[in-house]
């Protein structure tokens, strides 16, 4: 029964529409907003980046398990969405990731051995964000949404959107997850970019969960549908497939660059594994929901299409294969080899210009653990 | 009589709050279904229903601001903040809110809020996993802040905690949640708990005082256990209540032994080692053989894991500190 003068209640609405190009059967469909023709080489290029970053983080969580790494979050089930993302990047652009977003990360080229570190606890983040146009990690939820719309607001005072240069125009891009849609600084950055019109992506991944909370816990109405509220655009992906949110991502990221503003994109897709290894997703939700979701894995459907259209053979897909086993080799080697960072980082991290005071507490440390040493030598 | 951890302890305390007041709701992420993050809340869910465990939407500020109007409306929140290091985007609420109505309302305005918070390090976690923010609460008038260190006193501590009418921020130590379990007598417990705004001396000795309170205490009754093996007796006191603190026993302590360390996981600077330095110089001038020292984090951010070690204050700092107070 629909209100004589507010209309339905927003969680009756129809269900959303979601944008997609190959659905979980491996059938390539076409959507009239958004599409792309893809290479041959660009398909294959997509399977292959999926492939070895669900290693990456397979690899990742066996490290975890025998002890090398304190903590490890898994992107199981995300790779589309993350991959989508980062490949339809433009070099210039930048990105302000979450803790989760390891497939982005690949795609900026930052090493996955710099990830394991940091979840190792050797580092809090050792690549250098300018470098590779990719901030560090951030574990607070939805403080970086803040920083990606300051930065697009400092990309605009630069005059580097909409001049028309593809090569120059640049847009910046906030990583969140649906937990994080509740969070006062993810709202306060979209008032912000709605008021300045700032070239900025928000690119939510709705995995469903924000550790045993359910996306229902969060909100009432679809997330892409928040946008609206703030004066700007939103639209639902299906995040498991990795050709619409290429897509989407691509057409939005020019939007942004051409000075038309901020818009939301809500990538729809489930978190496969737990929230952390430190979590235990039995405890709170069906494995029927997850058998459900893994007949959408998002790399198995478009094997089967790359296959079905001659794209891709055994030998294809066998040298992914190696490619993955020498990736998860190079990792637990490099993993055990990392150094344990010194002691003195914890006074010479601090401040671009140490204080006195600081350096005090150094040469009392290091009195003291000398006097350690002498006394086992 | 039941031998449990302290985050049983805690459970247990929580439970009995619920069955004697049904005004008490737990708020917080994931403290329903989950049991929160360290299952402190395990099973109260499914016991008192989710109008009284209340899975909250990812937000603190949000948590704590609700809880406000929860507080108004008659109810005694106890909000679960999942890490030390997420208390802050609800500091607002906690500064200007919580700890100011009663003054700005003349007293009309209770609010009965429990706040607790996992606090402290050495559980080899990532950033923000490990803090310990006590300081700038026991600095927020309005407020007030205890540690609990054992189980025994966790499981009466948050029941009075939320009996109290002020509001209440509560911390425990994460790191002992699963440690040593010990016996914990509840039917005592409930009829005659340690008043909760009183430090208590929990090991005697004669030659210097220790004071620490949430996650140093197990470091500083280790370190008097060494120090005795070497012919030394150290006094260890748990403080419990950081605000109001209470010195009587500390200074009482400090006039026999005439040395005192001050042990937390917090930085040093402006920590409760500090005012705890000042009131005693004041107070204990005359018996004190050597200045009060503080052991405690350095004045940097939590590290990485891998060297949180060197950042703890651990038995050897403790013990190379009380060596200090005898070479004035
Ligand atoms: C401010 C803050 N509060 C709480 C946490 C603890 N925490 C870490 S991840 C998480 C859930 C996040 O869910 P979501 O935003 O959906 O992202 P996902 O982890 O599912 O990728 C919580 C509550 C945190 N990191 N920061």
């Amino acid at each position: 029964m629909s209100d004589p003068v507010f209309g339905p209640a927003p969680e009756r609405a129809p269900d959303p529409e979601l944008v997609q190009l190959l659905t979980p059967e491996g059938e390539r469909v076409h959507h009239p907003g958004f599409d792309v023709d893809f290479t041959p080489d660009e398909l294959r290029g997509f399977y292959r980046d999926m492939t070895l970053v669900r290693r990456l983080d397979v690899e990742a969580t066996a490290l975890q398990r025998h002890g090398e790494l304190g903590l490890w979050a898994q992107l199981l089930g995300q790779e589309a969405a993350q991959i989508g993302a980062g490949r339809a990047l433009a070099p210039q652009d930048f990105v302000f990731p979450t803790y989760r977003e390891h497939g982005v990360a690949w795609c900026r080229g930052v090493d996955p051995v710099r990830l394991l570190s940091l979840f190792r606890g050797v580092d809090q983040g050792s690549w250098d964000p300018a470098e590779h146009n990719f901030a560090l990690y951030t574990i607070v939820i939805g403080a970086q949404t803040l920083h990606a719309t300051g930065y697009a607001m400092g990309v605009q005072r630069d005059g580097l959107v909409g001049t028309g240069d593809p090569d120059r125009d640049m847009a910046v891009v906030a990583h969140f997850g649906d937990g994080a849609s509740s969070q006062g600084d993810v709202n306060e950055a979209f008032v912000f970019a709605a008021s300045y019109n700032a070239p900025v992506v928000f690119f939510c991944q709705n995995n469903q969960w924000a550790i045993s909370e359910p996306f229902e816990r969060q909100s009432r109405i679809p997330l892409y549908r928040r946008a609206h509220g703030f004066g700007f655009p939103g639209v639902r992906v299906d995040g498991n497939d990795v050709l619409a949110t290429y897509a989407v991502m691509k057409a939005a990221l020019q939007r942004a660059r051409e000075g038309q503003g901020p818009i939301l994109i809500e990538a729809y897709t489930y978190r496969m594994g737990a929230h952390t290894t430190t979590d235990d997703p039995t405890r709170y939700r069906l494995s029927e929901d997850l058998e459900h979701w893994k007949l959408k894995d998002p790399i198995a459907r478009l094997e089967v299409y790359l296959r079905r259209n001659g794209m891709a053979d055994e030998a294809f897909t066998a040298d992914v294969a190696a490619e993955a086993d020498a990736l998860g080799e190079r990792m637990r080697r490099e993993c055990h080899a990392l150094p344990d960072p010194s002691p003195h980082d914890l006074w010479d991290l601090v401040h671009a210009e140490k204080t006195a005071e600081l350096a005090a507490q150094q040469a009392e440390y290091d009195a003291h653990a000398a006097s350690f040493e002498e006394a086992l030598s | 009589m039941t031998t449990m951890s302290l985050a049983k302890a805690l459970n247990a305390g929580l439970r009995r709050a619920m069955e004697d007041d049904d005004k008490v709701v737990i708020m917080g992420e994931d403290v329903g279904r989950l049991g929160g993050v360290f299952r402190i809340t395990d099973g109260l869910q499914k016991d008192f229903g989710d109008d009284r465990v209340i899975d909250t939407p990812l937000a603190e500020s949000g948590i704590v601001g609700t809880a406000v109007g929860l507080a108004m409306r008659g109810y005694r929140p106890v909000v679960e903040i999942q890490f030390d290091g997420f208390v802050y985007p609800a500091y607002d609420q906690i500064v200007c809110q919580v700890a100011k109505l009663h003054y700005r309302s003349r007293g009309r305005v209770r609010i009965p809020m429990v706040i607790r918070i996992p606090f402290g390090g050495g559980i080899g976690a990532v950033e923000h996993h490990s803090e310990s923010p006590e300081a700038q609460f026991v600095h927020t008038p309005g407020l007030k802040v205890v540690a609990c260190s054992n189980p025994a006193d966790a499981y009466a501590m948050i029941q009075q905690a939320i009996h109290a009418d002020d509001p209440v921020i509560f911390l425990e130590p994460k790191r002992l949640y699963h440690a040593a379990k010990a016996d914990v007598d509840e039917a005592a417990l409930s009829e005659s708990p340690a008043p909760l705004w009183q430090s208590r001396v929990v090991r005697s000795g004669s030659d210097a005082t220790l004071v620490a309170y949430g996650p140093t205490v197990s470091t500083c009754l280790d370190a008097a256990t060494v120090a005795a093996e070497e012919g030394r007796s150290l006094e260890v006191i748990d403080l419990r209540t950081l605000s109001p603190l209470d010195l009587v026993p500390v200074h009482e302590s400090v006039r026999r032994t005439g040395r005192l360390v001050v042990v937390h996981e917090a930085h040093v600077t402006l920590g409760l080692g500090a005012e705890i330095a000042a009131r005693v110089t004041e107070e204990c001038f005359h018996s004190l053989e050597a200045p009060v020292l503080r052991v405690g984090g350095f004045d940097t951010p939590y590290p990485p894991a891998r060297i949180e070690e060197a950042f703890l204050p651990d038995l050897d700092r403790v013990l190379d500190a009380v060596d200090r107070t005898f070479g004035f």
